[in-house]
């Protein structure tokens, strides 16, 4: 065997491990996307990072994070976010499930209702808490209705508290939850749930047994992407809620720090302190998420 | 929904449109208890869409279906207590093979024994044991069909509906699978519906053969009926009577007459219904030529190609007027030989003159 051969071979053999290991040309479709990351992620955080590390008064570099952990209204921000954002995702999460599968078979007016459904999307959440302070006061639609039907017969208190902060953010949410499960939903193929109903199996059992086991991956994403959203809320808050009670949120201590010492590097803090919350979130999620079947759905080869 | 015996599953012209389209047309057949019926037809000819409407995976656009007195027609799927293999086997993905073939059991509230040892006794008879804690996606296209045929068996249904289930295998597995399933058959006393576009596979297998075209039944008969008298010209076409050759009649008998065309005459005693004088289709099977005039029946050709197929031959063979002839023999015959081939008149086969194949029968 002559060295030129032999050489090929190495070289052949050494491609195929590359590529194997998705390691090719193609690779070069993310260097855009990567530079983006760099500008503006990657340097902001690690900047934010060392930032928070330097308190504005040159105490010791945990000094920040002393400060916030040992004011118990800020410390209360921590609760204050999670108590808002937590249920918003779970009802947005469980809201879309139904109505995807719904809007999944072809439905009269199915256009006129995904409109409806997706508009809250291009509103924005100021126009949307805006809104809502509107409709929810007590002398707006939501209590006059409520009260011209004999429902109740004082306004209910829906502003400047935790309902009217949540509501607004399901509104705002809801669309992407719903969008994000109707992909997923639309990529499972309606075989399986034949399959299932041959074998015996009713509607309900067809979705506790097919539908959502093949689902519930894609529910994990739709959930932490609505919770990262919800966490970082901020306009609702300080419209709808009462920013300096229990609406006191970790996106608004952020923001007064700034608005009322200058203090950016307490800020940083507690940005970092908002991530640090997102992550531990979305790792729990995911972890949770291993646990389900991952893979393709739309069953067999054929 | 246990196996509860019926006498017969009758489908009364049951018929399915897709906006404007017809896929099924009139279909009326009544299955007895135990009988295997294979739906044959080309790809399209509306198979799978009886198939699905017979299952109530597909709502008829007209017509009924009884099993006994009792119209199931507007019964779910999960209700008619049938089984099915789906033409893509339709595995769940994220069951494993044995819970993939447990659901149904499951669904039904099986004791975990039971379960356990019909779902074992299941992938014995799909030779899938050593495969049974697999993912579909970790099996290959025959293994995934050999789960779809356990998962459906598993629960002993009534009716067993089977959509190509041996398309993917390949011809030796095929032959295996077949025997299997005709087996599995007899043992569980089911009652089989077939699709199939392989009419090998459908002769093989079933009792009776439903011949289906355009969303139109052809005929329905025994292997042997399909096989020796198809009812029209598009049967006798699809049933490998390759030769179809225009020819004009002229009636001796209402069984028999002569046919000629240019260079060509005929006689044949196996005139189908309807057939009256002037142009007809004549049918004749490759394997049905003898290489010598019979019984005044011979045909002057010319060997134009030879193909070796194992235990014969495949011939073409050129007529004086042109016409291209497909003939199996066993005889070693030379690429520009002469050859005077003939066939037995009750092995000509005349028809009406083959027009829409959807109007004829
Ligand atoms: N959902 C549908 N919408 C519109 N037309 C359809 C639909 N399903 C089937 N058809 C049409 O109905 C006809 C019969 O289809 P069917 O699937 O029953 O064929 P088949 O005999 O099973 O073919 P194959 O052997 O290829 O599976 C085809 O012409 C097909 O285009
Ligand atoms: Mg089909």
């Amino acid at each position: 065997m002559s060295a030129k051969t032999q050489s090929r071979e190495f070289s052949s053999t050494r491609r195929f491990w590359l590529k194997e290991h998705g390691i090719d040309s193609t690779l070069l479709l993310i260097v855009p996307a990567l530079l983006a990351m760099l500008v503006f992620f990657v340097y902001p955080t690690v900047y934010g990072t060392i930032l928070s590390f330097h308190p504005a008064n040159k105490a010791g570099f945990l000094e920040n994070y002393k400060t916030f952990f040992g004011d118990p209204y800020m410390r209360k921000s921590i609760f204050n976010t999670f108590r808002i954002a937590l249920p918003v995702s779970l009802v947005n999460v469980c809201l879309a499930v139904p109505v995807a599968v719904k809007m999944r078979h072809r439905v009269k007016g199915q256009r006129a209702i995904n409109t409806i459904l997706i508009i809250p999307i291009s509103l924005g959440t100021v126009l949307i808490a805006e809104g809502l302070y509107a409709y929810l006061s007590p002398n707006g639609w939501f209590n006059r209705t409520l009260m011209a039907a004999h429902i109740i017969h004082a306004p209910l208190q829906m502003l400047h508290n935790f309902w009217g902060v949540m509501i607004s953010l399901i509104i705002s949410g809801f669309p992407f939850a719903f969008l994000l499960t109707l992909s997923y939903i639309s990529g499972i193929n309606p075989k399986m749930e034949e399959a299932a109903s041959i074998l015996g199996a009713g509607p309900i059992q067809r979705f506790r047994f097919v539908t959502l086991p093949l689902l519930a991956p894609g529910l994990a994403i739709t959930f932490c992407l609505n919770f990262v959203l919800a966490f970082s809320v901020f306009p609702s808050a300080n419209l709808l809620g009462n920013p300096s009670g229990d609406s006191h949120v970790l996106a608004v201590a952020a923001t007064d720090v700034i608005s009322q010492s200058y203090d950016y590097s307490m800020a940083s803090a507690i940005s970092l302190i908002t991530a640090v919350c997102e992550i531990t979130v979305v790792v729990l999620v995911f972890a949770i998420r291993s646990r389900f079947y991952t893979g393709s759905t739309t069953g067999g080869k054929g | 929904m246990s196996k509860t015996s019926f006498n017969e599953l009758r489908l009364v012209g049951v018929s399915r449109t897709f906006d404007e389209s017809v896929a099924l047309s009139n279909l009326s057949l009544t299955i007895a208890n135990g009988e295997f019926i294979a739906l044959l037809g080309p790809s399209g000819c509306g198979k799978s869409t009886a198939l699905n409407c017979i299952a109530g995976l597909l709502s008829q656009t007209s017509g009924s279906i009884f099993l006994d007195g009792k119209r199931i027609d507007s019964l779910p799927p999960e209700r008619r207590g049938f089984g099915m293999v789906f033409q893509n086997y339709a595995l769940f993905p994220h069951l494993t093979v044995r819970n993939n073939i447990a659901f149904g059991l499951k669904i039904r509230r099986t004791k975990k024994a039971e379960v356990r040892k019909r779902v074992d006794a299941a992938l014995a008879l799909v030779r899938l044991q050593p495969h049974a804690d697999k993912f579909p996606a970790q099996l290959s296209g025959g293994q995934q069909q050999r789960v779809a045929i356990a998962r459906a068996v598993v629960l002993e249904p009534q009716v067993v509906l089977m959509d190509e289930p041996l398309s993917n295998l390949d011809a030796k597995l095929r032959n295996e699978m077949r025997g299997e399933i005709r087996k599995l058959h007899k043992t569980l006393g089911l009652t089989s519906i077939y699709v199939t576009h392989d009419q090998e596979e459908a002769m093989s297998l079933a009792d009776r053969v439903v011949v289906m075209h355009d969303g139109v039944v052809q005929q329905v008969g025994t292997p042997e009926d399909v096989y020796l008298q198809p009812a029209n010209a598009f049967v006798a076409d699809f049933m490998g009577y390759r030769n179809l050759l225009q020819m004009t009649l002229k009636k001796s008998s209402t069984k028999a007459g002569a046919i000629t065309s240019e260079k060509i005459k005929l006689s044949s005693s196996n005139l189908a219904a309807k057939t009256t004088n002037g142009a007809v289709t004549v049918a004749i099977r490759p394997d049905d030529f003898t290489v010598k005039a019979t019984r005044g029946n011979q045909i002057r050709t010319i060997i134009s190609s030879v193909e070796y197929q194992g235990k014969d031959f495949g011939v073409e063979a050129t007529c004086e007027d042109g016409t291209q002839l497909f003939i199996r023999t066993e005889e070693k015959l030379k690429i520009g030989q002469k050859v005077t081939f003939g066939v037995k008149p009750e092995r000509v086969l005349v028809f009406p003159q083959k027009k829409s194949p959807s109007h004829v029968g």
